[in-house]
């Protein structure tokens, strides 16, 4: 019979809660990149376009390794956040970012292509009829996008759940502390007899993510009747 | 309502600059598709930056490039009626025509809804889907929405062209009663003269970014022989329908009209074009048309091999466009008697 171990339950816990975290802190970060990539008419936005979505085409290794270098002891951003304490590498929030910066693609192209989808008219009329920016922002746009919104949460909530070279690199592989499924997985086979834990965290897996597809496409439809 | 403006804007391929003040409550801008009336309408409405100029409605600058002002769109007051309705798709029909209000302090909203939606005749809709409503309907709403938000000025972009050809005239009474029963000062943005002639007073006429003309919209109509102008139309107010034999009976000021179409309301309008109405030097003994009017020539202008005699008929008055010959076989000129005969089938039913 297929069952966990303490080990196999904390990893599950730990890739949701990795997923969890990654997807609503990057959330905001997602909507203001779409928004700027869909309406912003400035030049060079081809350039940051590239930069969003570099991530979704560099192997995750790179930018882990790159990760690594910023965070570190010795990085830019690693020397600045040692001043308050905070440890990023081989530790839950490097587990965080790593998943945060390789699923934020996918999230801010869902979300792009939403709102490239909302008419800018409506946007037009609300303003004439006396809705502020920020008004018109949340009583508009943000509703008329909310089905890309959620789709690029589910899609980059997914990713998390897959994440694995980034990860490794800049979270190490801590059973218990940074040990998500996919790491897991990859421990179980590479030790002799472990291929039937592998295959259990697999299924889980497999069932997790077939869940958060069912999940997002219950509430898509539920949008699409309004 | 005083509204200056001087306003300079360059595209690509093409250059607005524009220099006009209004006084008149009902404005139209006319001109072909392209000729920049559309881009006034955001210019005005704050939707877009001029490079240059000045726009001043009443006291308030909305917008000086000298001084650098430039007030935001919802600050400025301008409703807005687009040539689509633009209902809020993810809003009730309620929500939707409340959203300028609700964003109006409660000290300034001057206009009872309730009132208001029995005027454009939406209080049974307001309980709808904005995707069950009709075109016409969906207007009525967009227009109770802007009116609404309590503006001191509405610009209206094109708002029947998105309608359907047999429907669209029917939502002119709506707009002409919101606007005599609320006295909120109005541009109206169209290409069509018949348009202009319902809705409006004073009229500017725009080509390629400049304005051409600026008058009394009437007056356009009688006086211009281009720009889809070729022919006159004369829009003629009948008052209820009586059945006279198989046809129709209407009273026209202090004489009375036979049409062959009927009509349920007490007020009608219809339109005959001039080219539709013959002219006699005497009464024939018997003709073909079934409405033979004693008139009286007040004005005549001719363009090419075109002439238009303006008639007076009691207190009412018509236009008849012939060619120079008759002219001068009927011995026309001011002051001269003829009958205009018209055929019952001429008029055509606007709303």
């Amino acid at each position: 019979m297929l069952t966990l171990s303490p080990q196999d339950i904390s990893a599950v816990w730990l890739s949701l809660k990795v997923a969890c975290s990654a997807t609503l802190i990057a959330t905001p970060f997602g909507i203001a990149c779409g928004y700027f990539l869909a309406f912003c008419k400035i030049r060079g936005k081809v350039v940051v376009e590239g930069l969003i979505s570099l991530p979704l085409v560099l192997p995750p290794v790179v930018v882990g390794y790159l990760l690594l270098l910023s965070f570190g002891s010795n990085g830019i951003i690693g020397k600045f956040l040692n001043l308050f304490g905070i440890q990023v590498v081989f530790s839950l929030t490097g587990a965080v970012i790593a998943s945060a910066v390789v699923g934020f693609p996918l999230m801010v192209r869902s979300i792009r292509i939403g709102m490239e989808a909302v008419d800018q008219s409506y946007i037009s009329v609300s303003r004439t009829l006396g809705a502020g920016w920020w008004d018109s922002f949340f009583t508009i746009v943000l509703p008329l996008s909310g089905r890309a919104i959620l789709s690029g949460m589910s899609l980059m909530f997914a990713r998390n759940l897959g994440e694995f070279g980034a990860t490794v690199i800049l979270a190490g592989n801590i059973p218990g502390m940074t040990q998500t499924i996919p790491l897991a997985i990859y421990e179980y086979t590479s030790v002799p007899g472990g291929d039937r834990m592998a295959l259990t965290l697999c299924l889980v897996s497999i069932s997790l993510s077939f869940t958060i597809l069912l999940v997002s496409e219950g509430i898509n439809r539920r949008f699409r009747r309004g | 309502m005083q509204l200056e403006v001087e306003l300079k804007k360059s595209f690509k391929d093409f250059t607005l600059d524009v220099a006009f003040s209004l006084s008149s409550s009902r404005t139209g801008i006319f001109g072909p598709s392209g000729s920049g009336k559309s881009t006034i309408m955001n210019l005005l409405s704050g939707l877009e930056l001029p490079d240059s100029g000045h726009i001043r409605l009443g006291d308030t600058v909305l917008f000086d490039s000298k001084r650098k002002i430039n007030l935001k769109p919802d600050q400025r007051n301008i409703g807005v009626v687009f040539q689509h309705a633009h209902l809020f798709p993810h809003m009730s029909v309620k929500r939707n025509i409340f959203y300028g209000y609700k964003r109006v302090k409660p000290e300034n909203r001057q206009i009872d809804p309730d009132g208001l939606f029995e005027v454009l005749g939406v209080t049974q809709l307001l309980s709808r889907d904005v995707s069950t409503l009709s075109g016409g309907e969906r207007q009525r709403i967009a227009l109770a929405r802007t009116v609404l938000s309590n503006p001191r000025l509405i610009l209206m972009d094109e708002p029947l062209s998105a309608l359907d050809e047999g429907h669209k005239f029917q939502i002119i009474p709506y707009l002409k009663n919101v606007f005599n029963n609320y006295g909120i000062p109005m541009i109206f943005i169209s290409h069509s003269v018949l348009e202009m002639r319902m809705m409006t007073d004073e009229v500017l006429v725009i080509e390629r970014g400049r304005i051409q003309q600026h008058g009394a919209a009437e007056e356009l109509a009688k006086k211009s022989w281009n720009r889809g102008l070729e022919s006159y139309v004369n829009l003629i107010n009948l008052g209820g329908a009586s059945p006279y034999k198989d046809l129709f009976r209407y009273k026209w000021g202090d004489t009375s009209i036979i049409l062959t179409e009927p009509a349920e309301s007490e007020e009608n309008l219809f339109e005959l074009d001039s080219r539709d109405i013959l002219l006699f030097k005497r009464h024939p003994e018997a003709t073909s048309a079934r409405n033979l009017l004693k008139c009286t020539v007040t004005d005549i202008y001719s363009c090419g091999n075109r002439v238009r005699v303006e008639l007076a008929c009691g207190n009412e008055h018509l236009i008849a466009q012939i060619v120079p010959e008759s002219v001068c076989e009927l011995g026309i000129k001011e002051g001269t008697m003829v009958v205009a005969a018209i055929k019952a089938s001429a008029f055509k039913k606007i709303f």
